[in-house]
């Protein structure tokens, strides 16, 4: 308590108080200036403010969405549908910058020469390039090469590519729920194995194969759901159409360039950064720690789960989670090849229909912020959760 | 005997288990398929000779088109007649930080502050004109001469910036420590574009009707801002490394606030994250392209135009590869920059 006291006292003092009062005033002056302008400046310009518009028909039309939209949806549709085309882009290009990182991040550090350089030269091409760069050269260069309609690349007669983009199957499920509850079910059953063989394992020392059950419960559970509720699926497979002689695909679900492009140029540039933490992560456990489990009398594979896995992905994770923040926020770029991102349809079409410069610029900065400090605010609390506690 | 060695060495390299063996063979066969094509490509089947498109017969690269618009790569549409002056000013920066590794320590100091304070005023005139010299507008300024004045302002802008808030953030003042994290956390967590957006269309807005900022500066302006916050949190880094001693010491010294930081904190620190820095100036580089999306034309926002024009259409890959390599020679260089710095520092703190 006095220390808190002591502190106000101290700021208190002329010298500690004067700066930071003047710091406020000009802060509030500069707000207040710039207000008052704006105010003056949209008056002249005849535009009002405020977020009505929101609710006002967008009437443009969006070439890729997740939900229903057309021409009379509103404005505020319109910013969901952005924010959930950045979303997916973004869960698609870390799953696959995950995967693509740790591959080349453990290549870099094999023994096998060719493979160690050719990883080193993966990281250093790509990460050196700006990602606009490598977004323009997938969009521009290589997914503008592919095959027409007529001629396109097929798999198996299921997998489509060409100009269009890709098209692949869509399975469509009856009574899905069922295996959803069993998928659920899976998962809260291994939580709790999970939780309670840890507990028998500090308390008795008896070890659970608790990796094997889990993939058995997860495999199975929904399985048996599915059975119970009867879930049946249906494959619907792209087919080739011709309609008033332009032929082209029907059905199955379609991928377009623009987000072929972002979400592969994402996942490849972020990859190349993720690799070397994982490089870093590893290297930082000493060979001390693989022998120090040795010597206990752990094998290869118990030294690397309990030993060296838990200490890597302590210096693994957190720059990690940067590179996905980064990612997201990087993913605005789709607005440079006219994917329908939250930045593309609303700081781009939105803004220049309505003219609402501040308010769109306003939402558009807040949602990208709130993600950030979302994803700052886990990344913190699991720093704190696996900090070293040291005496 | 030598062929011994090869042999061990490629069994304990390339082959030393059966899945390593496989994966030796698939990069090979990678290399050996993708390799010959490249330089088919780029090289042999390639055109080097001619100024127009037609001459482009060959199935391989047409590098004529980069012969042509290279001017326009570099200067963007600043007028042909006038780019000595882009030409002078580029090669007395160059000059005078190069002249900067030569020096005795301490003129370092003065050439820094040249470089900081009064460079730029001086580069800003010779290359916007004005009295005795043909005006150029800036909106005609591009290609990669735009890219590196938009770096070498937002270091100068961004660095000092920077700096304050990082003290700013670690001070005693609540008042400044809200203001700086609020200030570094915000920008830290927005995208560059939207910035962009913000300096191009919306703070117009917030100015009085009869005044106008060059879009360019704002948007000089809005990048440096951007890139600070990432200086402040690298600057942060480096002093809370630094153990307390040093700040008694320098207290028991009786020196004031702004003497501590500046004689003795801040010299230590910057010194430890330099290698930080030098990465966030990479990638300060390497988003200038964005500022293709509010219709400024560096080099990247050049080759889109060009490869747009009637005349040289499909040349999107010769342009894309050319600003590939530009962009990733300057970047390479500052990076391996960056890792001899980090290599020097590690062995200073063991000895």
């Amino acid at each position: 308590m006095l220390g808190i006291k002591n502190q106000i006292l101290k700021n208190l003092q002329p010298r500690y108080l004067i700066p930071q009062v003047l710091l406020i005033i000009i802060f509030v002056g500069i707000i207040y200036y710039f207000t008052n302008n704006a105010g003056i400046n949209m008056k002249a310009r005849n535009i009002s403010s405020g977020f009505d518009f929101l609710n006002t028909n967008s009437g443009f039309d969006v070439q890729f969405s997740l939900i229903p939209y057309s021409g009379s949806s509103s404005y505020g549709t319109a910013y969901i549908v952005g924010l959930l085309n950045t979303l997916l882009v973004a869960f698609v290009g870390i799953i696959f910058a995950t995967i693509i990182g740790f591959i080349i991040g453990i290549s870099r550090l094999s023994s096998n020469w060719l493979l160690n350089k050719f990883a080193a030269v993966y990281v250093e091409l790509f990460r050196n390039l700006p990602l606009i760069l490598q977004i323009f050269f997938w969009y521009f260069a290589v997914l503008r090469a592919l095959p027409e309609t007529k001629d396109s690349i097929t798999f198996f007669n299921a997998v489509f590519i060409n100009l269009q983009g890709i098209y692949i199957p869509k399975f469509i499920f009856k009574n899905f729920h069922f295996f959803a509850y069993g998928f659920v079910i899976a998962l809260i059953t291994i939580f709790l194995l999970w939780y309670f063989s840890k507990k028998l394992f500090y308390e008795k020392g008896i070890p659970l194969p608790v990796f094997k059950y889990s993939v058995f419960i997860i495999l199975v559970l929904p399985v048996i759901f599915s059975f119970i509720g009867g879930t049946t699926y249906l494959v619907e497979y792209p087919i080739l159409k011709k309609n008033y002689g332009i032929s082209n695909f029907v059905g199955g679900i379609k991928l377009v360039p623009e987000f072929i492009a972002l979400a592969l140029s994402l996942s490849i540039y972020t990859a190349a950064f993720i690799a070397e933490n994982v490089r870093a992560g590893i290297l930082a456990i000493s060979k001390g720690q693989k022998e120090a489990a040795k010597s206990l009398g752990f094998n290869n594979s118990q030294s690397l789960k309990l030993i060296i896995i838990p200490q890597a992905l302590r210096v693994i994770i957190p720059p990690t989670t940067n590179q996905y923040l980064n990612l997201t926020k990087n993913s605005s770029l789709a607005a440079a090849i006219g994917y329908p991102d939250l930045t593309g349809v609303f700081a781009g079409t939105s803004l220049s229909q309505t003219g609402k410069a501040i308010e769109i610029i306003f939402i558009v900065m807040m949602t990208y912020l709130t993600i950030s400090l979302l994803i700052s605010l886990i990344l913190n609390w699991y720093n704190k959760k696996i900090a070293l506690v040291e005496k | 005997m030598r062929e011994s060695k090869i042999y061990n060495w490629l069994k304990e390299n390339l082959f030393s288990t059966w899945y390593n063996f496989l994966i030796t063979l698939l990069i090979l066969v990678i290399i050996f398929y993708s390799i010959p094509n490249l330089i088919e490509w780029a090289f042999i089947d390639s055109t080097f000779r001619g100024s127009t498109k037609q001459d482009c017969k060959g199935t391989g690269a047409c590098w004529v088109f980069i012969k042509v618009w290279f001017e326009k790569f570099i200067y963007g549409f600043y007028p042909s007649d006038q780019i000595w002056r882009v030409n002078l000013v580029f090669i007395s920066l160059l000059l005078v930080v190069s002249a900067a590794f030569f020096v005795k320590q301490k003129f370092k100091l003065y050439i820094i502050l040249f470089l900081i304070f009064i460079f730029p005023i001086i580069s800003l005139f010779i290359l916007r004109g004005g009295v005795g010299l043909l005006y150029v507008e800036t909106r005609v300024w591009g290609g990669l001469s735009l890219t590196f004045i938009l770096t070498f302002f937002g270091i100068v802008i961004s660095f000092p910036l920077g700096v304050l808030l990082a003290l700013g953030r670690r001070s005693e003042l609540p008042i400044f420590r809200y203001f700086s994290v609020m200030f570094i956390e915000f920008w830290r967590g927005v995208p560059l574009i939207t910035v962009l957006f913000a300096a191009a269309v919306t703070f117009p807005l917030f100015l009085p009707a009869n005044a106008s900022v060059d879009k360019l500066l704002r948007i000089a302006i809005g990048l440096a801002i951007f890139e600070s916050a990432y200086i402040a949190e690298v600057v942060r880094g480096g002093l809370q490394s630094l153990p307390k001693g040093q700040y008694e010491a320098a207290k028991s010294l009786g020196m004031g606030y702004w003497k501590m930081n500046f004689l003795i904190i801040l010299p230590q620190a910057i010194k430890t994250v330099l290698p930080g820095i030098t990465n966030t100036f990479i990638a300060l580089f390497k988003d200038t392209p964005l500022i293709l999306l509010v219709g400024l034309a560096e080099l990247l926002g050049m080759v889109n135009l060009a490869k747009s024009n009637s005349y040289w259409l499909g040349m999107a890959v010769e342009g894309y590869v050319f600003t590939a390599i530009v962009f990733w020679f300057f970047c390479y260089l500052l990076s391996l920059y960056t890792q001899n710095l980090e290599k020097k520092f590690s062995t200073e703190k063991k000895s």
